[in-house]
């Protein structure tokens, strides 16, 4: 049986669920609240069957190269955990099972308007940023059990760190009164430039041949608009990216109202943001930084090298610790612990895709 | 003179109060983090002139160079080797400390205050609150309670006074350490790595096939002392079927000691050798086109025994039984076809696909050659019936090994545990303590259930939800069958 029907299905369903929750942050109406849940748990059903079945797809063809193996080796090592494709998968569905668990625990449908769109953004990333989606056979460095359980983890942190980040900008978006406030802008501007990525790489999509999407990220990353080759195009893209970023700006504080009528207060967000930064931590902590680098070192004998990839989990683990400490000893509140989980939420996305679309760029090797 | 104590005193107090500041720790935690991002888009240790490339990307050609010795001078192309940020994590360390310092007895202090009774009106004002009545007497209501709490496995204790009776309780008290834990995690893997920089080294060894080492090499000039001889039996690298993917790298490796065999593994990438206190690595491999090796070849004529033959370059063997010999004449360490002209090239520098050219004289006929290559058996397989497999190419590949020697991972380990553990107890358990004065009214009893808790209010809120309808459940429950 193939998955990626149920995939398909999902990705759908997040989609339509993203624009039925921005409807019921409008319209307020209940039954369009539980349309906007129904449609997330279906979505949440058809994915967890696809990765199931990706799984035992993955466990046939790993028998098949390796009869010898016992069935929990077999099992471990067919976990669809173990490239870009299926880590980000990993993510969008751990993203919704935590707004599912939130959203009955605190009786409250708004933030769907707020994490939805996060899950249909990395839904359309793995999209137009042609990722193999194939099985492929596993190379001996990611043979490794601690790799498993360091993926595993690490895409549950983040998960819970994406929801603190929603928590955040709802929580900027309900507390601010003006839009020329520094924190709203600065929130409205990050959350722009991700959105006029992701545009941008839906041109690059858009003006490439079916053979060069695969290698979009490596070699055609916004080459279509503002890294394109003719400085005209690329001069008028920046505008319009700039545009863009205002636009978002100066549209962003319209969605204070709806939150105001839903009963979201500033207090029950900021409570979001923490708690799910209390879990995201240890969980990033034991499975991102810990058993990234025990697994280095079973494979190269170095758990830590100072490389861009763990530089910059560092640094992300530094951005939260600094929020916890900021918020928990150190008597920071409001407006400037709500921008620390949006920049750790920015330095988790650049963790993961950024030091391999922005840094490898910059330097001689990749593209 | 005492002016001049009292004043060294005052220095040293507020030296140690900025020491332990948490103001301090965000300062630093920032500064970490932004330090930390310049040393991710320089390249560290590389060569001049790639960083040089990339500062022109960032401010101009013509600055590029300038701009170069500048951040060079400071550090920047091997910062986290500088003594700037060295020297920021020393003051890291050192805040973390003097912060636990600081703080520990006042913790200490609270975990081991005893808990006492409450008056009535104190448990009212306690941050989670419920006032209940119920028709039945003191003793049951008690007994319930106390059920209820044990239940939830708290362990009681009891203030009796005349005509009311209190149950008070706490739980999780030691899990306001976690956080000392947490930190003191810290501390422990800065330790170990200063433990793995001090005792330990890293290293490498390329390990040609069938040879020994006593030495392992920080770098082609520095070589470090091995005080026992490893050797290198063979390496093979395994592919995934149809494709150049590599499914693993190997090596068999031996230890000798006094020219005796002490140890024999077959190391793979994720699971190396130890020996001493010395790990040794697959990290990569290479082939050495210039070698001489030797050719396994197993040879079975039709129906017969098979043969297993060692041969060099240009010697002859015989298909037993068949008057049919080969010589083996060339060698490919990556043979592929052409798919447009069909000719047939080397297409990589590894032993990738190897293959071995053996020209065939038949008696009777013209001679011929032929390729065989090792990871397609079927390129063996003769017309007559007969089958040459090509075992290996030996003794023209090496291994490389990473040998490191590093004491210090175990406070590593044993810092990743304790911080596991210091986390999750300090996320997820909480210290709470819980109330519940009972006061008997004539013929029913008013109960008063307070609690506090130093984090995850919700959670502890449902706790004390469920031990009141327990409590009350079993209460009416019992009144009805009376
Ligand atoms: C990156 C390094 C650090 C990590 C991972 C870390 C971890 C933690 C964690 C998990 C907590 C509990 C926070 C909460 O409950 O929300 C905490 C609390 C605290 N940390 Fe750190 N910490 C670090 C660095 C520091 C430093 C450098 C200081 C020095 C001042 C410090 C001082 C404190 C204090 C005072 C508390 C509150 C303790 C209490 O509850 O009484 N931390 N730390």
């Amino acid at each position: 049986m193939n998955s990626s029907l149920f995939f398909d299905i999902s990705a759908g369903a997040y989609i339509a669920a993203m624009i039925t929750y921005v409807i019921f942050l409008v319209v307020r109406s209940k039954t369009v609240g539980i349309v906007a849940s129904t449609i997330t748990i279906l979505g949440f059903v058809s994915q967890t069957t696809a990765l199931a079945i990706r799984w035992v797809n993955s466990y046939y063809f790993w028998m098949s190269s390796h009869p010898q193996s016992g069935l929990y080796e077999a099992l471990l090592r067919a976990a669809p955990l173990r490239n870009l494709y299926e880590s980000l998968v990993f993510f969008v569905w751990s993203l919704i099972l935590a707004h599912i668990l939130i959203e009955f625990k605190y009786k409250n449908r708004s933030l769907g308007a707020f994490v939805t769109p996060v899950a249909a953004m990395a839904l359309l990333f793995i999209d137009i940023s042609g990722t193999s989606k194939a099985i492929q056979p596993l190379i001996p460095a990611l043979q490794s059990n601690w790799l498993l359980f360091h993926v595993l983890l690490s895409f549950l942190g983040y998960a819970a760190f994406a929801i603190s980040f929603g928590a955040g900008a709802a929580y900027l978006i309900t507390v601010t009164e003006s839009k020329k406030e520094l924190p709203y802008l600065f929130g409205s501007i990050i959350i722009g430039i991700f959105l006029a990525i992701l545009i941008g790489m839906g041109i690059d999509f858009l003006s490439l041949s079916g053979a060069e999407r695969a290698n979009l990220i490596q070699n055609h990353w916004l080459k279509a608009t503002i890294r394109s080759d003719s400085g005209g195009v690329a001069t008028a893209s920046w505008v319009i990216a700039i545009g863009f970023v205002a636009a978002v700006w100066h549209l962003g504080l319209r969605l204070k109202g709806a939150l105001a009528k839903l009963d979201v207060t500033a207090i029950m967000l900021d409570d979001i943001a923490y708690k799910s930064i209390a879990v995201g931590f240890p969980l990033f902590t034991v499975g991102g930084l810990i058993m990234g680098a025990i697994w280095a070192n079973s494979a190269w004998g170095k758990y830590w090298t100072w490389d861009p990839k763990e530089t910059w989990s560092l640094i992300t683990w530094f951005v939260y610790a600094l929020y916890l400490h900021a918020r928990y000893v150190g008597g920071w509140r409001g407006k400037r612990v709500a921008i620390l989980a949006i920049v750790g939420f920015v330095a988790v996305v650049f963790t993961y895709l950024g030091v391999n679309l922005v840094l490898s760029g910059l330097h001689a090797y990749g593209g | 003179m005492e002016e001049k104590e009292k004043e060294k005193k005052d220095i040293f107090e507020s030296a140690w109060q900025s020491l332990a500041s948490v103001k301090l720790a965000i300062f630093i935690l920032m500064a970490l983090a932004l330090l930390s991002i310049v040393g991710t888009i320089v390249e560290q240790g590389a060569d001049p002139a790639q960083n040089i490339k990339l500062l022109g990307k960032l401010f101009g050609e013509s600055v590029a160079p300038t701009v170069y010795n500048v951040f060079a001078k400071m550090g920047f192309m091997d910062m986290y080797g500088s003594w700037w940020y060295v020297g920021l994590l020393v003051l890291f360390s050192i805040n973390l400390v003097v912060c636990s310092i600081d703080r520990f007895p006042k913790t200490w202090k609270v975990i081991n205050k005893p808990l006492r009774p409450l008056g009535e009106n104190a448990i009212k004002t306690l941050p989670v609150k419920k006032e209940l009545t119920f028709k039945t007497d003191i003793n049951r209501a008690r007994d319930e309670f106390a059920n209820a709490l044990r239940s939830l496995r708290y362990k009681i204790l009891e203030a009796n006074e005349d005509g009311s009776v209190q149950l008070y309780t706490q739980k999780g008290k030691y899990a306001r350490l976690a956080v000392y834990v947490v930190h003191l995690s810290i501390i422990l893997i800065f330790l170990g790595a200063l433990v793995g920089i001090q005792y330990g080294f890293k290293g490498y060894l390329n390990l040609p096939e069938g040879q020994t080492s006593s030495r392992a090499y920080k770098s082609p000039t520095e070589p470090i002392p091995l005080d026992f001889t490893i050797k290198c039996n063979w390496y093979e690298t395994l592919y995934y079927e149809g494709g150049d993917t590599p499914k693993e790298f190997s090596s068999e490796l031996v230890i000798l000691e006094d020219g005796k065999e002490v140890l024999k593994k077959v190391i793979e990438v994720n699971d190396p050798l130890i020996y001493k206190g010395i790990t040794f690595y697959q990290s990569n491999y290479g082939y050495m086109k210039e070698a001489e090796g030797y050719f396994s070849l197993t040879v079975t004529p039709d129906g017969g025994q098979e043969k297993k033959l060692w041969l060099r370059l240009g010697d002859t063997f015989e298909i037993p039984g068949t008057g049919v010999t080969g010589t083996i004449i060339d060698f490919s360490p990556a043979l592929s076809r052409d798919p447009y002209s069909g000719e047939l090239t080397t297409y990589a520098e590894m032993m990738v696909n190897p293959a071995v050219a053996i020209e065939f004289n038949v008696p009777g006929k013209d001679k011929f050659k032929g390729w065989i290559l090792k990871r397609y058996p079927e390129t063996g397989q003769f017309p007559d019936g007969s089958e040459i497999i090509f075992d290996d190419y030996w003794g023209v590949e090496y291994t490389g090994l990473q040998v490191a020697k590093d004491p210090g991972i175990w406070l590593i380990y044993l810092a990743s545990i304790t911080m596991s553990f210091g986390l999750y107890i300090c996320f997820f358990i909480s210290h709470k303590k819980i109330w519940v004065h009972i006061v008997s009214d004539k013929k029913s009893v008013s109960v008063a259930v307070g609690g506090s808790t130093n984090r995850n209010r919700l959670a502890f809120e449902k706790e004390i939800e469920r031990l009141i309808s327990r409590a009350s459940k079993a209460i009416e429950g019992r009144s009805k069958n009376e």
